[in-house]
């Protein structure tokens, strides 16, 4: 360890939520896009499944908001640095739209993209079990377009570039397949807690 | 407080340039492929850097010179990773835009702004003097990379400017000829970050006081407007970094002018 001169950081607050190297970020909530915020209004907004499903579907904003609403209260964790506690965001369960496509038995991974073009890939079981949204409701008001509404989707337990903004779809496939910043040296998984920031971490 | 930082992907330095493939492609096109193919080892590794000189730009923002001599050169736009420790083991750790060319041999430079609170820049502003030791890690980004190729229409506020000098330093220093344009906006004239060094290429915005002569404005459509229309062969790649809100303002601006946006990068800060 080479301790850095004069350097004492901040008041040491012990934080079991906060993953290694993370910072809490308290109010502030940043924009990391690297694309230009899409255009899109709900009533342009659609949610594909498919790839290695029994049924392939798209539903619409009215179709999807009919599903059962579900809540996600906790934390998110940027590769960034930053980490923010206490967010509260307002959707669906992506077990919900699974359990109508049904994914078959040799589906292990999935490409989400955007309606930017956007992709990140994920294992299927980081998206099952209560684990990840599609998400349309920030603090009890509809997602602001520059944190990926109408909608986006949301897997907290990950590095949040994971969840992808301006969500247009799930491709299912039997294998794990980078996206867009997985192919460009970030870690295939993500997982905060392991500290997962770069290919090879 | 987020502390003034860049994202996006690590990559090595002296990558080929590519346009990275994938076997799924979505149904629309995406926006923003990456520009050098990657490695990981460069990104992999913690390295020492030793302060060696400090020079102010701007009242609160200095440039910070550092030798690592195993840098493993990086090109105009990508950024590294950089960690303070204290005595306790405590770490705090950022990412920073490269503000120096890739030719500088053996030494890198960080301009930073001192954020309020900012336990990194804090340091930096305070405490730091030639001699101190950090540890970097990089280069990364292959998103945001300016390999020197392509016609460049920058645009940048505050500390946003940093990768984009990056970028003009390498243009000068390499003698291209290829098109480079920069729209840089300050608050005013004593707070514009490299304002010595700005040639023909660049026209600085004055978003509150303005010198003798010069209005006070935000950018605007007037000027973004006739740049994009010069659309030299091959078209513009569009740079912009600053505030979330800067880089709202300017990607519009862009879009509205009839730059493609999968030819616009953008960076902000966070």
């Amino acid at each position: 360890m080479n301790v850095t001169r004069g350097f004492t950081g901040r008041p040491r607050v012990l934080d079991p939520g906060l993953p290694p190297g993370q910072y809490d970020a308290g109010d502030d909530w940043p924009v990391l896009s690297a694309e230009v915020t899409p255009d899109l209004t709900p009533a342009d907004w659609t949610f594909r499944i498919d790839g290695l499903v029994a049924e392939p579907r798209t539903w619409d904003w009215d179709e999807a908001h009919a599903l059962p609403a579900s809540v996600y209260e906790g934390d998110i964790h940027c590769v960034t640095g930053w980490s923010k506690f206490g967010v509260r965001f307002g959707g669906v369960s992506l077990d919900a739209f699974l359990d109508v496509v049904r994914p078959g038995a040799s589906a292990t991974h999935a490409v989400a993209y955007s309606h930017s073009g956007y992709t990140t890939n994920l294992p299927l079981a980081d998206l099952t079990g209560g684990r990840a949204w599609i998400a349309w409701e920030y603090d009890g008001k509809p997602l602001p377009a520059e944190h990926g509404g109408p909608a986006r989707l949301l897997v907290p337990h990950l590095y949040f570039w994971k969840s992808a903004k301006w969500i247009a779809g799930l491709r299912l496939l039997d294998h794990d397949e980078p996206g867009f910043w997985e192919r460009n040296g970030y870690h295939a998984r993500g997982n905060p807690w392991e500290e997962q920031r770069y290919s090879g971490d | 407080m987020a502390e003034a930082t860049t994202v996006t992907e690590p990559a090595a330095a002296g990558a080929t340039v590519t346009e990275p493939t994938g076997a799924f492609s979505p149904p629309t096109r995406f926006a923003v492929p990456g520009r050098i193919a990657v490695s990981d080892r460069a990104a992999a590794l913690w390295q020492t850097a030793t302060l060696t000189e400090i020079r102010r730009e701007t009242p609160t923002v200095a440039t910070f010179r550092f030798a690592v001599p195993g840098w493993a050169g990086h090109l105009p736009g990508q950024h590294l990773m950089l960690r303070l420790t204290a005595g306790d083991g405590y770490t705090a750790q950022r990412h920073y835009s490269l503000a120096s060319p890739p030719d500088d041999t053996g030494h890198i430079e960080l301009t930073l702004d001192h954020v309020e609170g900012g336990e990194v820049s804090g340091w930096f502003h305070t405490e730091a003097r030639p001699g101190d030791e950090v540890a970097v890690r990089g280069p990364l980004s292959g998103f945001f990379a300016w390999p020197g190729d392509r016609p460049a229409l920058l645009i940048g506020a505050g500390s946003g400017v940093v990768p984009l000098m990056s970028m003009i330093r390498h243009h000068r220093a390499r003698g291209l000829d290829v098109p480079l344009r920069l729209l840089v906006s300050a608050r005013g004239p004593e707070e514009l970050v490299y304002a010595a060094e700005y040639g023909a290429e660049t026209t600085a915005v004055f978003t509150r006081r303005a010198p003798e002569g010069v209005p006070v404005g935000r950018l605007s459509a007037a000027l973004v407007a006739p740049l994009v229309a010069e659309r030299p062969p091959g078209g513009w790649e569009a740079y912009v970094c600053g505030s979330n809100a800067f880089a709202e303002h300017a990607s519009r601006l862009l879009v509205e002018a009839g730059q493609p946006v999968d030819r616009i990068r953008i960076e902000r800060f966070g």
